[in-house]
């Protein structure tokens, strides 16, 4: 894993969670759509929250589809669902909402899964030469 | 009776973007480290080789039936059941799914991690 793989990373969890902020906000202001007026979600399009909402979940797709051409799926997955903490974060500490005990439990359970996996290789088969001899147990060395 | 229909909802999202993850990651493995490919040969080359990928559009058809199974299922059952339980599920059907399907070594560190995050999901919503 080299650091410009990690940034891609960050930029999946990033757009995920503040697209999906951005979108959530959007259609707040943009109201209710009826059956009837579908036409109102092509405009809905025009807030400002929602059109950079759907740029960042383009931006979402764009970067875990070049983290998937680098890393297996159980490796992406669990690594980029720091965007649930994240969510949590932004709503106690920005949005001031009330954050129970069990949501902060849910928040320790992803980082302690993401701790987990990020510890192991990215890629199946293709695993990484490791940088530096350190989990390297001095016999293993060769002579 | 709406119970049922939102469990029956919760397993179309489930299967669908199980699916639509697999078939993205078996895409992408085809058409290859896409950093070193823009690098080599430019966007382009990029864009054309994902866009004219089968199992890229397969993938694409599943989310988007994975996205509708999730509209239907919002008009039918409480956000706060499908939203959730969807979610923490498909974490666990992926690692199934990848180590069957795409062969990946999921090891005990995968399915710790597996676990805990669809645990964590599931608290969030609480």
């Amino acid at each position: 894993m080299t650091f410009r793989k990690y940034l891609v990373l960050a930029g999946v969890t990033l757009c995920a969670s503040i697209g999906d902020s951005l979108l959530s906000r959007g259609m707040k202001q943009v109201g209710n759509i009826s059956l009837d007026h579908l036409s109102d979600v092509i405009l809905a399009v025009l807030n400002p929250s929602v059109a950079l909402g759907i740029l960042l979940l383009l931006g979402f797709f764009a970067s875990y589809m070049t983290a998937l051409s680098w890393a297996d799926l159980t490796y992406v997955l669990p690594a980029t669902s720091l965007g649930y903490v994240l969510l949590t974060l932004i709503a106690k500490f920005y949005l001031h909402e009330a954050v129970t005990t069990s949501r902060w439990i849910g928040v320790l359970l992803i980082s302690a899964g993401v701790g987990f996996v990020t510890q192991g290789p990215a890629l199946t088969h293709h695993p990484e030469k490791p940088h530096k001899a350190e989990y390297e147990p001095a016999s293993a060395r060769p002579r | 009776m709406m119970q049922a229909y939102a469990w029956s909802a919760i397993t179309a999202i489930v299967l669908a973007s199980t699916t639509g993850d697999i078939l993205l990651s078996r895409a992408m493995k085809q058409v290859g480290d896409v950093g070193a490919l823009w690098r080599q040969s430019g966007l382009w080359t990029v864009l054309g080789r994902v866009l004219r990928n089968p199992n890229f559009l397969l993938g694409v058809l599943a989310m988007t039936t994975a996205f509708y199974s999730l509209l239907f299922g919002l008009s039918w059952g409480d956000v706060s059941l499908i939203a959730p339980a969807s979610a923490s599920l498909t974490f666990i059907t992926n690692a199934v799914a990848a180590k069957i399907f795409l062969h990946e070594r999921v090891d005990h560190r995968r399915w710790m991690a597996a676990v805990l995050v669809a645990g964590g999901v599931v608290l969030l919503a609480a």
